[in-house]
């Protein structure tokens, strides 16, 4: 009983506020013309729709709990000066809106949308083109960034800026972005309980995502492609990382994904498409490494020897051109029941796995590893000989590094 | 010449090697193409087949063809032809029929299992069009050193020096020197060094296509530059026509002063 | 018909000729005589242009020779040892020559005299040595040229073909060839020879018509004529490098 006088409580409430909740139009020849203006009129609570058109009005500042609504992406434009708009109150909505032309600084962080320690924010379905930074999200919590579209002019590393970019944050949720053409695509940085879902980075100079000192995070079902340097995970615990795709990030510093000094995460059902390297480990310690594929990579694996009770298992390794790698004597990880698909053995007992273990490590990988120019001779009839020397007296490789169990058919 | 061709292929056709060679390639890649379901093993696996094959079958046989029809070029030569025709009809025989075998050993099992029209065409095109290179190059090399030496034994001992040079020296000593001079850029003297011997040509040509993501992970520009691009493919083309013609114009010159 | 002036030519370090001069005559059998290694092939082949002279000039018909072989046309060569294309029949070899020569040519009544019929359809490889040469023989002798160069046109014959052979030489000789001939056997040289020249360590020993070397060393047999000249030369083919006694 009492519970559905409360309900009926909070209909009357919500119908109240409703009522008291204006709609400002922004548009030429109303009441209107500015946003700065109708920004002043407004109460908490309002929505501000923004009717087409180009409005140059310095940087915005929205410290007010409004809803600024575009109808048909208005032009908010900076003109290659300041910031766009920076929000300071809680529980705003920005929805719909082109925001462009936010010039270049090496002094500020400019950003085409800034929330700056706010609470329950949205950011939703706009267009950021040509932004120094996209969306800065700093010291704010609970807040959403959805299906913007973040597209920058980045030509130099130093000179450009992250697409979205989240600094001291807890419980913000990354999903359906785009971010193309900044330095970094999606930049975390001591962020927690975030989830960065279904986004796709792209063509960023540096990473298509960058992890730093964040715990407890998830990042799913996302595209990292052809970006400088791949994706960056570092000094972070209990980062989930599955059904994501890493794929043609070409170069010597470039990796589908770098891990440096995570402690338990997992990395389940990626895709590890042509890269250079699919997974460069270093510190990377306690991580389940699952049914992932790596396909056509040049090396799947470059896990160094501080690399430390990492499990890989049930992951497909197709036709790459090193499988795995390492610079140590000695492995403490543990390989089992994977597909292999350079593995020649025979499985007799028809158990699905293969009766004898495989080694995964070529000789030739030690070689390139130290005078990288020696992939010239990849393939060659004397290298052949040499992987096959050291395959019947291991010298270099460490002899425990084998999958006991390695399957006869990929995984599908 | 063209009639010497003739003669030379209509000879070769007849012979035992011949059928032998195109057996070969015929069951390899048959056996290959139906044991494995996935191109790319196949390209790998062909690729150690045509690379270590083709240069040592074509300068064998060479060199035995050469010392074999050696009176036989004496007669030839009594008559009224060119004495550079009688030897380049005899190796452009030679080589159209190994071409030939290999051919047909390689691309009937291809057409049979619809390798062409697929997504791996141009690779097993770029097999082919190596293979059929080495073949012309290692033939040639075997009719320097045949009409260098007149002594079987030396000749033939020289052919496999000339292959095992090409195909496994060369790449150790080249590999001891890139770990001895490790500290210094690289990059230039290997791409140069590569020029150099036809097999690791070829083999570069394939890796373009095969092993682009480890290739382009490296940092010298030069290297990158060269092997990132189509001009790259075409440097390395142009330098194995080169490894076709320079000892086909070796083995000219050395035919010109020879005594019969 | 050919002139050789001042021919030098050595394998290595082994001299074979130094200094040869000699004019063949035309329309005339000349046989070049001497001992084994004495350099009787290696003039031969010099004037096919097999091999290359270091040194000195020969001229047919008055023209140095020329390297397209041109003129080998007018020539008819019979070498030492003949190997064929394993994988030929005789019949696609006979026509194999005529196709390179781009002249045609009837060999039935050389094929009949010689016996061939039964081995025309035979691969190259299965024929003996005798027959080879019988193939041999009729490669040479199947265009009518103005000059036969024959090397040990006997070896490997049998009494009924070496009859043939010799009639076939006389046959063309009248036709008006000429014919230059090495040979072991001097009853074949005294049959059919107008013409001598000796060739002795590298030089030319004696040149000139049959009968007056017969005459010179007061011989009526050429064997003893030719046992004179290597006696007065002491054992000339082992002093490869003395001067020429006076």
């Amino acid at each position: 009983m009492n519970r559905r006088l409360l309900i009926i409580w909070c209909l009357i409430i919500g119908c109240w506020v409703n009522t008291y909740a204006d709609t400002l139009d922004i548009v030429a020849g109303g009441r209107f013309e500015k946003i700065n203006a109708a920004l002043a009129a407004a109460d908490s609570g309002d929505v501000l729709r923004i009717f087409p058109g180009l409005y140059k009005e310095g940087t915005l500042i929205i410290d007010k709990s409004v809803t600024l609504l575009g109808i048909d992406y208005p032009r908010i434009d900076g003109e290659e000066q300041q910031e766009i708009i920076r929000i300071i109150a809680d529980h705003v909505v920005v929805k719909g809106l082109q925001v462009q032309n936010v010039g270049t600084s090496y002094t500020e962080d400019r950003a085409g949308i800034k929330l700056d320690g706010v609470q329950n924010v949205q950011i939703v379905e706009n267009r950021l083109i040509n932004c120094f930074f996209g969306v800065y999200l700093k010291q704010s919590n609970d807040c959403r960034v959805v299906a913007n579209q973040i597209i920058g002019k980045a030509e130099k590393e130093m000179s450009s800026g992250n697409a979205i970019h989240l600094w001291y944050c807890k419980r913000i949720e990354v999903r359906d972005n785009v971010a193309e053409h900044h330095r970094d695509g999606i930049y975390l940085e001591f962020v927690d309980d975030s989830q960065v879902t279904g986004n796709t980075s792209s063509f960023n100079l540096r990473y298509g995502l960058h992890f730093m000192f964040s715990n407890y995070d998830d990042y799913s079902h996302n595209v990292f492609q052809s970006n400088g340097a791949g994706v960056a995970v570092m000094f972070s615990r209990n980062i989930r990382m599955n059904n994501n795709v890493f794929q043609d990030n070409w170069g010597m510093a470039s990796y589908g994904l770098l891990l440096k000094e995570i402690y338990d995460g997992e990395i389940k059902e990626n895709h590890f498409i042509k890269n250079t390297i699919g997974i460069y480990g270093e510190s990377a310690n306690r991580l389940i490494i699952q049914d992932n594929d790596f396909q056509s990579n040049g090396w799947a694996l470059k896990i160094l020897g501080s690399c430390v009770d990492n499990t890989f298992t049930g992951n497909n390794f197709l036709t790459n051109t090193f499988d795995l790698t390492t610079n140590s004597n000695n492995d403490y990880n543990l390989y089992q029941g994977n597909y292999w698909s350079g593995y020649s053995g025979y499985d007799l007992n028809r158990d699905g796995y293969g009766d004898v273990p495989h080694r995964p490590i070529q000789m030739f990988s030690y070689v390139v590893g130290r005078v990288d120019v020696s992939i010239i001779l990849l393939r060659s009839l004397f290298v052949d000989l040499l992987n096959f020397a050291e395959k019947v007296t291991p010298v270099f490789i460490p002899e425990g590094l084998m999958d006991t169990q390695p399957l006869m058919q990929p995984r599908p | 010449m063209l009639k010497i061709l003739k003669y030379s292929f209509f000879d070769l056709s007849r012979s035992y090697w011949s059928y032998c060679y195109l057996l070969f390639f015929l069951i390899t890649t048959t056996v290959l193409l139906y044991l494995s379901q996935d191109p790319f093993k196949v390209m790998v696996s062909l690729l150690n087949i045509v690379l270590i094959l083709t240069p040592l079958i074509g300068i064998m046989l060479g060199t035995m063809y050469f010392y074999n029809s050696r009176e036989f070029a004496e007669l030839l030569l009594a008559q009224p032809i060119k004495r550079t025709s009688v030897f380049l009809g005899q190796y452009l025989g030679l080589s159209l029929s190994l071409t030939l075998s290999f051919l047909l050993g390689m691309g009937l099992p291809f057409l049979f299992f619809g390798v062409f029209g697929s997504d791996h065409t141009l690779d097993f095109l770029m097999l082919i069009a190596v293979g059929v290179l080495l073949t012309l190059v290692f033939t040639a090399l075997a009719f320097v050193v045949a009409s260098r030496f007149e002594n079987k034994l030396k000749g033939f001992g020289l052919a496999i020096l000339v292959w095992l040079s090409l195909a496994v020296l060369y790449d150790g000593l080249m590999l001891i020197l890139m770990l001895v001079f490790e500290s210094y850029p690289l990059e230039k003297a290997v791409l140069a060094a590569v020029l150099f011997n036809p097999i690791d040509l070829s083999r570069i040509l394939i890796m373009l296509r095969l092993d682009i993501s480890a290739l382009l992970g490296f940092t010298g520009a030069v290297f990158n530059a060269f092997l990132g691009t189509t001009q790259g493919m075409l440097v390395a083309f142009l330098a194995l026509l080169l490894w076709v013609t320079s000892p086909v114009f070796g083995f000219l010159h050395v035919i010109r002063g020879k005594d019969f | 018909m050919i002139e050789i002036k001042d021919l030098y030519k050595s394998f290595g370090k082994n001299q074979v000729l130094k200094g040869v001069d000699l004019t063949i005559p035309r329309g005339q059998i000349t046989a070049v005589l001497g001992p084994n290694g004495s350099g009787k092939t290696t003039v031969l082949k010099s004037i096919l242009g097999l091999v290359v002279p270091d040194q000195g000039m020969i001229t047919y018909q008055g023209h140095p020779l020329d390297k397209s072989g041109n003129y080998r046309h007018q020539i008819g060569y019979l070498p030492q040892i003949a190997r064929f294309p394993d994988n030929l029949r005789v019949r696609e070899l006979f026509d194999m020559i005529q196709d390179l020569r781009s002249e045609k040519s009837d060999i039935s009544s050389l094929v009949e005299n010689f016996k061939l019929q039964p081995f025309m359809r035979q691969r190259l490889r299965n024929l003996s040595g005798g027959t080879r040469q019988k193939v041999n023989t009729i490669l040479t002798f199947m265009f009518d040229c103005e000059l036969y160069i024959l090397d040990e046109p006997t070896a490997g014959l049998d009494p009924v073909a070496m009859i043939k052979l010799k009639e076939l030489i006389t046959n063309r000789q009248e036709q008006g060839s000429t014919f230059l001939l090495t040979t072991h056997i001097m009853s074949l040289v005294e049959e059919l020879a107008d013409h001598i020249i000796f060739l002795l360590d590298g030089r030319i020993h004696y040149h000139g018509p049959l009968q007056d070397l017969k005459s010179l060393h007061g011989e009526a047999n050429l064997e003893r004529a030719i046992a004179r000249i290597l006696e007065s030369n002491g054992d000339g083919s082992t002093k490869s490098k003395s001067p020429t006694h006076a």
